[in-house]
């Protein structure tokens, strides 16, 4: 392009811009202008007043202290420094990096062998895709209740009644500070792997059929195709699942809430159980400052987390 | 997702080798029965107990009916434990979560995808930037806000509108509304306008028609949502009798005998589960779609 022309389209974007800013709340009205607000308004609404307002807000009530009765007070740092000190926070921080551990073992590669070798299901794999979703569907309250009644620790529990007839337990599935834990991860893990397993199929289908072709005639075998084909081929949507995931299991809460309650001795309290029992566990009113702070802390956590993550990944993922 | 589609990792060629074909077979066949077990297990275990005598589901949890059926829990958990109240609470609830979920959704796809105002982008990044934000940042000031709302000066405590207006904000199925709406031909926008249609007539006539496969998606998982959801009706419906199931079955539990429990839990599958079966197709694309637009 030119100079001049360029120095023409500038002239010509002025001159509308000029033309815009003349025009009239009421000519901006005729030109559909108010139609178009109106259609907006219920976004702005709601996310308005049930999203950015409330994320602003936690900003604000994470340095005050807030009872609901009096007008909130000014505290600086000081609802940080009492999350710090608490003696249950590094607890609840080490209890849920080893709930993401453990589910991240559990849960993240069978869904991925799981939805590549039912990609090659040749008959009825809308059967299998829908008893592998099935799980995603039933209520979490009702799977935790559910899987509290499998988890009795007596020899008459439905899992050590089942392990019973191969001679094994029985089990204190909840009641032992080590098995809590792994049990909460193993009902979560069921109820949340469907859900990857359909990811990744949407996933399979776009691969590239073309390098399966190429790697048959170089007479590549099927487990090579897999390992140099395949999971290559979805590099990014294996990234995306792990951040999700990673993320999803940083915020726990019914499990641990409805399980066990934290217990026993603390072994399954989470930060997302920390920040409810700080804001409603205390019949006397809650530590409203507290809860804003770690609330806070732990999205800021996740942020750096998952820009450090997708940095370090870049190059791995668009290579 | 069609069967038909050829595999292509595991050629025609593969198949027809032996080893391959009973090797690949097999493993399809121990992953079905795993996929029996650990998907349709738990939930034939409840339909089981929750037509057995809790005396028989404590003592032999594994047995098939020793001492005959007890259909008596269903009638005693839907009246005596009040669960048919608790049943349409929840249908109430998720009915209005829909309504608002697709209100905002369409009313906002449509003006960002077809109308796109000049703010348009601004409220986009916006919408995208709350997609980062993690859910328990909102919950306490959420419940403040609900507790003393600003404006209004009136506790929504106790009332549904707690429930069903944050529910609106979605942003993720805005954008997921918006992205379908963007791929829609813009020709007959075009020839609607040189018709004389009016936004309202061009939403309402054409573009709200033409998504039905989209509307489709996010009305399953908005009802789906509202039916899972827990912490955030337990905060703000205290009232018992305007709880819906998932909030009571904690109560029930420590109040009733197990078989009526589990009777309970097994009505409060029921839509959930009927609804997958019937509308699976929107489930599983949806599903898939939540992995393209989250990557």
């Amino acid at each position: 392009m030119s100079a001049v022309s360029e120095i023409e389209v500038e002239g010509a974007a002025l001159t509308r811009r000029r033309h815009r800013a003349r025009l009239s709340p009421a000519s901006w009205a005729r030109r559909g202008g108010l139609t178009t607000f109106l259609f907006m308004l219920p976004t702005l609404l709601v996310f308005g007043a049930f999203s950015w307002y409330p994320i602003f807000r936690t900003v604000v009530m994470s340095v005050q202290h807030t009872n609901l009765v009096e007008a909130p007070t000014w505290v600086g740092l000081d609802n940080f420094r009492a999350v710090i000190n608490d003696p249950l926070f590094p607890v609840a921080v080490k209890n849920t990096l080893y709930f993401a551990l453990l589910a991240l073992i559990f849960g993240y590669p069978i869904p991925l062998a799981a939805a590549v070798l039912m990609s090659e299901v040749r008959r009825g794999r809308g059967l299998y895709s829908a008893l592998a979703y099935l799980p995603v569907v039933i209520p979490p309250v009702v799977a935790v209740l559910l899987w509290k009644t499998f988890y009795d620790g007596g020899s008459v529990g439905v899992f050590n009644t089942i392990l019973g007839w191969v001679h094994l337990g029985p089990y204190p599935w909840l009641q032992s500070q080590s098995w809590a834990m792994p049990s909460l991860v193993l009902e979560a893990t069921w109820a949340n792997a469907g859900a990857t397993v359909i990811i990744y199929l949407a996933a399979l289908t776009g691969v590239n059929s073309e390098l399966y072709e190429a790697a048959s005639v170089d007479g590549a075998s099927l487990w090579r195709k897999v390992w140099h084909v395949t999971l290559p081929q979805l590099r990014g949507v294996l990234l995306v699942t792990m951040i999700l995931q990673i993320i999803g299991t940083a915020q726990v809460f019914i499990e641990p809430y409805l399980f066990t309650s934290g217990g026993p001795a603390n072994s399954t309290l989470t930060v997302l159980l920390l920040i409810y029992n700080y804001a409603f566990g205390n019949s006397l009113g809650g530590d409203y400052g507290m809860a804003t702070a770690l609330s806070l802390m732990l999205a800021v956590f996740l942020a750096l987390f998952s820009l450090v993550y997708l940095r370090a990944t870049r190059s791995w993922s668009t290579e | 997702m069609s069967d038909e589609r050829p595999a292509a990792l595991i050629t025609r060629a593969d198949w027809r080798r032996p080893h391959i074909r009973y090797g690949i077979g097999g493993l399809h066949f121990l992953l079905l029965v795993a996929l029996v077990v650990a998907g349709l297990g738990p939930l034939l275990w409840l339909a089981k107990a929750a037509i057995t005598p809790t005396a028989d589901t404590i003592s032999h949890p594994m047995a098939l009916f020793p001492h005959g059926a007890a259909w008596s829990n269903f009638r005693r958990a839907w009246v005596d434990v009040n669960v048919s109240r608790y049943f349409w609470n929840t249908v109430i609830i998720a009915a209005g979560s829909w309504a608002t979920q697709i209100v905002v959704a369409t009313t906002g796809g449509f003006a960002l995808s077809v109308l796109r105002p000049k703010y348009a982008k601004v409220i986009n990044a916006l919408l995208l930037g709350t997609l980062f934000v993690p859910a328990v940042v909102l919950l306490v000031p959420l419940y403040i806000e609900i507790v003393h709302p600003p404006i209004v000066h009136h506790s929504f405590i106790d009332s549904y509108w707690a429930v069903w207006l944050p529910a609106g904000a979605s942003a993720f199925n805005v954008i997921l509304v918006k992205r379908f709406f963007d791929n829609l031909p813009r020709e007959i926008f075009e020839a609607a306008r040189i018709d004389g249609a009016g936004p309202f007539a061009l939403f309402v006539r054409i573009v709200l028609p033409m998504s039905k496969p989209i509307l489709g998606v996010v009305s399953v998982f908005a009802v789906l949502a509202s039916w899972k959801d827990f912490l955030w009706p337990l905060l703000v419906l205290t009232d018992p009798n305007k709880q819906p199931l998932s909030v009571r079955l904690p109560t029930i539990q420590s109040q009733t005998e197990l078989g009526v429990f589990l009777a309970a839990m097994f009505i409060a599958c029921l839509v959930p589960v009927a609804g997958f079966l019937i509308f699976q197709r929107s489930f599983l694309r949806g599903s898939g779609l939540g992995g393209a637009i989250k990557g």
